[in-house]
């Protein structure tokens, strides 16, 4: 387990620990604040000594993250932060490695690396930040951005089909995926810590509000007075209901998932799924990760969370067993080997 | 034939049908191909053996580090005992020291020949077409030559005909396919130092060099990297060796390569990616990253024909301009170039001291023709080796700042992640002097490009002097660099034998250049730049010493330099008034 074998703290650190003396350059109302201000909260939390997190980012303005929060840190080049951060970890297992990327960064130009950091499964924690929009080159539309949306650079309304970063997550054969919300800080730091404590690639994407170039993306979902009805967020073991009154919950019928009503047409708690992280088979994730609005609520929380072996976990055993098998043990003796000879 | 000059020579056992599958009853034939051939050549450098026993009976008559294709299909286990092997030596290592080209040419010759509508014992019999399509596309002969041949040969035969030049043409693409490469890197024979030897390829030479710098510095070695003709063989070879804790990632592209590298090095690795010209263009905007960042790095760039996909088999020394200029801003980079197969090792270990002592991305240079090329090598201790101290940050250092550099150097500290009391940030933005806050001030930025200039034109206090080949001063001065040296050193020893005033000055260090370069070209009436591109390295020295005039002899076929073209083009320079 890396949560293990990471150095932790002999005294108690603070938000103030994590905090640098940057200024924090973002928009007054960005969502990023609250995503910073959970992180900060969750490093102590999580009990790791100072030196041993890295925050690792590629470009756009979620990327300006490392310079805010006081550990060691990597800002990167656009779309490059998962393999920089892979080099980071695979070289020192002792380090709890973190991506600050938005939509525009892992989803377009870094959505090569995107997708097999997750299939190697390397034990980093990736927090996309899903705003819809390309906010620091100012309102272009992004790979998440809804089918017809008028940006900058579509003034006609978009023709793509967006990303759904769940499942691309899933085909990926992620082994964990959560969802968050900037203005829901708890939950936030709740997902980030069962990322912390997950080995291998810990995707979450946290809805973002971008106040400048596409204020309100997530309003419907985010706004809190409905929030009860249309979010539904998921705990391990728990069943899945939701709706201000607690009485909705989502039952597996011939079709896929269905919202049903608790003591409508003799439906009772027990029809009601029971959310399992460790599910192997991706099925019942799959329809989790993509339930939208307005026939479902959209799911929150932690989604998937499936112990699978880390590729520097299993690195290191190979590197091991070799050490131990084989008889070449330095370069000099590299060097010897094979086919020699004296002049 | 194709304006080669050729010599050939038979030799078949005196039994008209000799015991098949043993030692004795191996026929084969001799072919020998260059520009000026006086004999046939007491070695060769392409064995082709359809069994075993004809491998165990012509391997004495390969150069070492020649190429050897074999038909893999015929080394089962009978045919091997038969032959007088205890083990398989496709597998055993016992080939190591030659380019071995495992190929399945009966069952790949049989398939076409019964596509072709052949009976199973005539298609038996296509397969030495399927061997020689092979070696056709590693020579560059004309398929159309050898098609016109075969179907004059079987004139009255046109089924047979067609078979074997469709067999002939499988051969010639699954050559293509594979990106075979013929190893003909020729060495100048020289009296041997006393001591203990081995046949070394360039590529080879690179990782095992990359290994010992490991271990000489004491940070483990990372290569992230992309397999790519010719550079693939270092990204194999390193695999091998998790004994010596070398971390290495086959990566999704040439970017992650360097991108994990990177962020290997951030961490304290002697961090490594591998490549050639394609591929180090598709790296330039993350070796800007490394520059930025300051911290070390070795790219490989085992050079070869280009631009774009180019001539992936042949090689080239056109990615000059390209390593020393291919990055947006001003984005200087240490630059060494291995000049023969045994070489990459010195070079290969010089490239990671200098990147990790002064904290700046070194690049390699090699190329396709001394990477697969085989040399005898002269096995040296590690311990002998030069030190190599990186300048790594102390746990709590008071005065540690990221950008705070060593007085002589201008190297940063490495602070590795992991360190208390060193928690910094780094990036690709500009950063404050000393500090390393986020800077757009543009005094500031002026004097940070200085900087990293300066800290690379500083290695030239750290690097040996440039030494000449003959006398130190005369009236023609051969210059060259990189994997050419074996033909201008021949071609120089030639001239002076001759009696004329003629050098050579071949480079390794090409950026900074030596120290005396300028005063050694002055001592010459003319200089004349021999290289393998259209006078790349030739425009690099008018604009670092434009003092001095310099005539170009360019070579871009995709071949080495000959002794003849060389020896030629010094005399006709030497005859000019």
């Amino acid at each position: 387990m890396s949560y293990d074998i990471i150095e932790r703290s002999e005294v108690p650190l603070t938000k103030e620990d994590f905090a640098s003396d940057q200024m924090v350059k973002w928009c007054p109302g960005c969502g990023s604040h609250a995503i910073l201000a959970s992180l900060e909260n969750v490093f102590p939390k999580i009990g790791y000594k100072r030196e041993n997190f890295c925050v690792v980012s590629g470009i756009g303005c979620a990327s300006r993250f490392p310079y805010y929060v006081n550990t060691f840190g990597f800002h990167g080049i656009h779309g490059r932060a998962t393999p920089i951060a892979t080099g980071v970890r695979v070289s020192n297992r002792h380090l709890s490695v973190w991506i600050t990327a938005g939509d525009g960064d892992l989803m377009a130009i870094g959505g090569n690396h995107f997708i097999h950091t997750i299939r190697r499964n390397v034990d980093l924690n990736i927090m996309l930040f899903n705003n819809q929009i390309y906010g620091l080159t100012k309102g272009q539309y992004s790979p998440t951005t809804p089918f017809g949306q008028i940006t900058k650079t579509s003034p006609y309304g978009t023709i793509e089909k967006p990303f759904a970063v769940g499942k691309l997550v899933l085909a990926a054969q992620g082994s964990f995926f959560a969802r968050a919300l900037d203005n829901n800080p708890k939950l936030m730091v709740d997902v980030m810590f069962e990322a912390a404590k997950h080995d291998g690639t810990s995707v979450i994407e946290i809805l973002q509000n971008c106040v400048i170039f596409n204020d309100g993306a997530h309003k419907e979902i985010a706004d809190r007075t409905t929030a009860a009805d249309k979010q539904l967020i998921l705990k391990h073991g728990e069943p899945m209901i939701f709706g201000k009154d607690r009485n909705k919950g989502i039952r597996l019928g011939a079709k896929g998932l269905e919202v049903v009503t608790i003591g409508e047409n003799n439906i009772t708690e027990k029809d009601i799924l029971i959310h399992d992280v460790t599910q192997e088979d991706s099925g019942i994730h799959n329809m989790l990760v993509d339930m939208k609005l307005p026939h479902y609520p959209m799911a929150f929380g932690v989604i998937r969370a499936v112990p699978t072996p880390t590729y520097d976990e299993l690195l290191e055993e190979q590197i091991k067993a070799a050490q131990k098998s084989s008889p070449i043990k330095c370069v000099d003796d590299l060097l010897n080997s094979g086919d020699t000879w004296e002049i | 034939m194709s304006g080669n000059d050729l010599s050939t020579f038979p030799d078949y056992p005196a039994e008209i049908r000799a015991p098949h599958n043993t030692v004795a009853g191996v026929s084969g034939y001799q072919v020998h191909i260059g520009s000026e051939i006086h004999t046939i050549g007491d070695k060769c450098d392409v064995l082709v053996a359809m069994n075993p026993a004809s491998l165990r009976a012509n391997l004495q008559w390969v150069n070492m580090g020649g190429t050897i294709i074999v038909d893999a299909d015929t080394f089962v286990e009978r045919a091997i005992t038969k032959a007088g092997y205890e083990s398989n030596p496709l597998e055993d290592g016992s080939l190591s020291s030659y380019n071995l080209i495992k190929a399945p040419i009966s069952s790949a010759a049989k398939q076409v020949a019964l596509e072709q509508g052949l009976e199973l014992k005539e298609a038996d019999r296509t397969k030495n077409m399927y061997a020689l399509g092979m070696v056709a596309f590693m020579f560059d002969r004309d398929l159309q030559i050898l098609s016109n041949q075969i179907a004059a040969k079987f004139k009255k035969k046109p089924k047979i005909s067609e078979t074997n030049i469709a067999v002939l043409k499988a051969g010639y693409i699954y050559a293509e396919s594979i990106e075979a490469i013929e190893s003909r890197y020729h060495i100048p024979t020289a009296t041997l130092e006393k001591g203990k030897y081995r046949n070394i390829s360039g590529n080879i030479a690179t990782a095992w060099g990359l290994l010992a710098a490991a271990e000489r510095s004491g940070r483990p070695l990372f290569l992230g990297s992309y397999p790519i003709t010719p550079a693939t063989d270092i990204l194999i070879e390193l695999a091998k060796h998790k004994s010596l804790n070398a971390r290495v990632m086959q990566c999704e592209d040439e970017i992650a390569g360097i991108c994990s590298s990177i962020g290997a090095s951030y961490a304290g690795s002697l961090a490594v990616t591998s490549t050639s010209g394609p591929g180090l263009s598709l790296k330039s905007e993350a070796i800007g990253l490394a520059v930025m960042t300051e911290l070390p790095l070795v790219i490989v760039d085992v050079q070869r024909g280009g631009p774009s996909t180019g001539l992936p088999t042949k090689s080239e020394q056109a990615d000059l301009l390209q390593v020393l200029y291919g990055r947006n801003g001003s984005c200087p980079c240490i630059v060494l170039a291995a000049t023969s197969p045994n070489d990459c090792f010195e070079t290969a270990y010089m490239a990671a001291k200098l990147s990790m002592e002064h904290m700046t991305p070194t690049i390699l240079m090699t190329d396709g023709y001394i990477g697969q090329g085989s040399e005898l090598f002269r096995i040296p201790k590690v311990a002998d080796m030069p030190s190599i101290t990186p300048p790594i940050a102390e746990k709590n250092d008071p005065n540690y700042k990221p950008y705070r550099r060593d007085d002589k150097t201008l190297a940063r500290k490495w602070a590795l992640p992991g360190t208390q009391g060193l928690e910094h940030r780094v990036g690709g933005l500009e950063k404050s002097d000393i500090l390393g806050a986020v800077s757009t001030d543009p005094n500031n930025h002026e004097k940070m490009v200085y900087y990293r200039n300066e800290k690379v034109q500083r290695v030239a206090d750290y690097i040996p002097e440039q030494n000449v080949i003959g006398e130190e001063s005369g009236d023609l001065l051969v210059v060259s660099w990189g994997g050419t040296k074996g033909q201008t050193y021949i071609a120089v020893k030639e001239i002076q034998k001759q009696g004329k005033k003629v050098s050579l000055a071949h480079f390794k260090y090409i950026m900074p250049l030596p120290k005396n370069t300028a005063e050694i070209f002055a001592k010459f009436k003319k200089i004349l730049v021999c290289e393998l591109s259209d006078g790349q390295f030739a425009n690099y020295l008018r604009m670092v010493h434009p003092q001095f005039t310099y005539r170009k002899y360019n070579k871009i076929k995709g071949t080495p330099f000959t002794t003849i073209e060389l020896t030629n083009a010094i005399n006709q320079y030497l005859k000019e008034e």
